[in-house]
């Protein structure tokens, strides 16, 4: 029953070993002098100018919203893409009374403005 | 046609069709009318709702199972799904007003009364757990929206926050229970669940599914001690809306409540009875003791309608043809008292007015004496004094509880019913006060009449002759799976 | 080898489940709180998927997929509602949820 787990024990002593390994030895080889750049975020960057912790613009959320429930809705197209040699017209015609609802919701939701950005 | 499908499947959901395409064409128009014409919005809903009726009519004395085992289109389902229309046909009327004032967006607002409406309609066909699950989401997710409506105001979002979070949780509960369910059985078909069952051990496994199932349930019911969310959601909330999820989400919750229970699980009988009885108990007596206090009329209707719930589980516990024709009867009867109660608190909404705290009823006789005196019966009615429509539907749970011999349910029951009268006639004394009100005079929309009058009739009509309802509800459940499975498991032991 | 039995995946659901709802009843940030009950979801979603398999036939996908696409709605409506919350009282702690009580 154990046993199974030998290889994965392994292979975790070999990792946590392998990192230690190459940080001492790399702290060995290399000088250390550090300098105003090199304490700097992005060494061959721009600078950056504010936190990185600021508030976003509520219209994210809104695309991102709108984002969600259309992407999820594709799961439904995949069984019945898988099997759709099967329920030939007859899946066809469900698929295009699925996609017909879900495209009234867009007008609607295009119409209303919620697509447009400022 | 795939195998299992047919035209049939697509005739006997007729009524669900319309409403979505109904549901989709007040959208499209929504988007392709001016602002000056939305009053034509609620119009063009109420005719929805009512071709929607009108469809359904044939298919009162169907008995058929369709769409590969998903959907039951039954008596049952007939009689709840009548009491889903009706409850939106008023809700409707009884918005327009509403919706000027407050200054909500009517298309998005009709349009999601109608997804409710239709998420009801599925849970009360529904034998399948995934069609069930399917139907409360449609109505949960709308109901989570209408609550949040009044975008403003921070009761509102509050509401919306607590009952999303309360929803979704409880929803998570009960699915870990119904895919418990599924793994202990292998089918998701509440009919073919309890044959599975029946040939089983009764493992621990089980039990536990039972209990989850229960407090998801129970959520949805607003049965103490999962009702924390009812008061706050119902005080949030657009008036009009708390009267809908007041008596039609309630409705279609006990809707799947019986289909789960007396369907699914007839065999565990001996172990959910028990279970409901405490739940009743419980409901029945706080739900009636923290109305007392209450200032706020919506809160205190909330508070009420934890109480009713109580009451209705009455009917589930007693777990007869007789406990569950006076159940549906009761929650028939409901609409017409809570909805007419709920009309005239909409009412005292104005431009100027909140109108949701008791003292706002203050001189009502004085200022506007039909609304005031309807208002009076629809008190009298849910306190259950007869001969009103309330006491009918108590006389029957009551009496059916007693058969059942639950005799202490139905004491704690007549003793809660004594107790409720407090708060009831505590309304009634302030619309008799004569006292100087500030504010705009109390108007009425035609559609509010329309929507009082027919909450008003149906109360005084099935008061004082009751025998086309109960003959109705009678028939509904002789064809009922769930009392079918009953007797045959009380046989079987 | 080791074999995974369906009670393995049981134990997961339910360890998961817990999390969720030990999580729900913890924690105070309303978005954490619903993270929490994505993952109660999500506990459910393993079970269908196991049982499924273990019963070989596919009513409990279909019943996961559908709890996947009930799950992403409630989300789209859940963060609207609390983007409304947010904007009237600049909080996400539920604590400060005290306009209403009693």
């Amino acid at each position: 029953m154990l046993e199974a787990y030998v290889p994965i024990l392994l292979f975790v002593l070999v990792a946590i070993g392998f990192a230690i390994f190459t940080l001492v030895f790399a702290s060995l080889l290399y000088p250390e002098r550090y300098s105003k750049v090199k304490l700097e975020p992005y060494e061959c960057g721009i600078e950056p100018e504010t936190d990185a912790r600021d508030r976003y613009s509520i219209r994210f959320y809104l695309v991102a919203m709108l984002f969600v429930i259309f992407d999820v809705e594709t799961v439904f197209m995949f069984p019945w893409a898988v099997i759709m040699d099967e329920l030939a017209l007859f899946g066809l015609i469900e698929m295009i009374v699925f996609l017909f609802i879900l495209v009234v919701g867009y007008v609607y939701a295009w119409r209303k403005g919620a697509l447009e950005w400022t | 046609m795939p195998a299992g499908f047919s035209a049939a499947d697509f005739f006997y959901i007729l009524p669900e069709l319309v409403l979505t395409g109904g549901a989709l064409l007040v959208l499209v128009v929504d988007v392709l009318t001016s602002r000056q014409q939305r009053p034509l919005l609620g119009w063009l809903t109420v005719g929805v709702l009512l071709v929607t009726t009108l469809t359904l009519l044939p298919f009162s004395d169907a008995n058929v199972v369709v769409s590969r085992g998903l959907l039951a289109i039954d008596g049952f389902a007939f009689f709840f799904k009548l009491i889903f229309l009706l409850t939106a046909i008023v809700t409707v009327l009884m918005s327009s007003s509403y919706i000027e004032v407050e200054e909500l967006r009517a298309g998005e607002y009709y349009f999601l009364i109608l997804c409710a409406t239709l998420g009801m309609m599925f849970m009360a066909s529904g034998i399948d757990l995934v069609t069930i699950f399917i139907g409360l989401e449609t109505m949960a997710v709308a109901f989570y929206i209408l609550t949040g409506l009044l975008k403003p105001n921070r009761r509102s979002n509050e509401a919306a926050v607590k009952y999303f979070l309360l929803g979704a949780f409880s929803l998570g509960i009960l699915l870990y229970g119904m895919s418990m369910l599924y793994g202990l059985s292998g089918t998701t078909n509440l009919r073919e669940l309890a044959t599975v069952l029946a040939t089983q051990e009764r493992s621990a496994l089980l039990i536990v599914a039972l209990i989850l199932v229960v407090g998801g349930v129970g959520f949805k019911i607003a049965a103490v001690p999962f009702h924390m969310w009812a008061p706050d959601v119902y005080e949030g909330a657009p008036t009009p809306v708390t009267a809908f999820l007041s008596v039609g989400s309630k409705a279609a919750a006990f809707a799947m409540l019986l289909r789960i229970f007396t369907e699914g699980l007839p065999f565990l009988a001996e172990v959910w009875q028990p279970m409901f009885w405490v739940l009743a108990v419980v409901t029945m007596t706080v739900g009636n003791l923290a109305a007392l206090t209450q200032s706020n009329i919506k809160r205190m209707l909330a508070y009420s309608s934890i109480a009713h719930a109580g009451y209705v589980l009455i009917g589930v516990v007693a777990n007869s043809s007789r406990g569950i024709t006076a159940l549906m009867i009761y929650l028939m009867l409901y609409v017409f008292m809570q909805l007419g109660a709920f009309a005239v608190v909409v009412m005292l909404r104005r431009h100027d007015v909140v109108g949701d705290e008791l003292k706002d009823l203050s001189g009502l006789y004085f200022r506007y004496p039909v609304a005031a005196c309807a208002m009076l019966f629809f008190m009298l009615s849910l306190g259950g004094i007869p001969p009103t429509a309330g006491f009918m539907g108590k006389f029957w749970l009551f009496s059916a509880a007693i058969e059942s011999g639950y005799i202490w349910l139905a004491v704690i029951g007549v003793l809660n019913s004594a107790i409720s009268l407090y708060y009831y006639v505590r309304v009634v004394v302030f619309m008799w006060i004569r006292e100087e009100v500030l504010g705009s005079p109390i108007t009425a929309s035609p559609a509010m009449v329309v929507a009082l009058t027919v909450a008003l009739a149906g109360a005084v009509i099935f008061g004082v002759y009751p025998r086309p309802l109960f003959e109705l509800a009678e028939l509904s459940v002789q064809s009922f799976g769930g009392v079918v499975a009953a007797a045959e498991a009380i046989s079987y032991r | 080898m080791l074999e995974i039995t369906p009670s393995h995946y049981m134990v997961l659901s339910a360890a998961l489940f817990m999390i969720g709802v030990i999580g729900v009843m913890v924690r105070r940030n309303i978005i954490i709180i619903f993270m929490s009950i994505e993952l109660m979801l999500n506990a459910v979603n393993v079970n269908l998927a196991a049982f499924s398999q273990q019963w070989q036939h596919v009513t409990g996908q279909v019943f996961a997929i559908f709890v996947i696409a009930v799950a992403a709605a409630e989300a789209a409506v859940g963060l609207g509602i609390i983007l409304a919350f947010y904007r009237n009282k600049e909080t996400v702690n539920i604590d400060e949820m005290n306009v209403m009580r009693w």
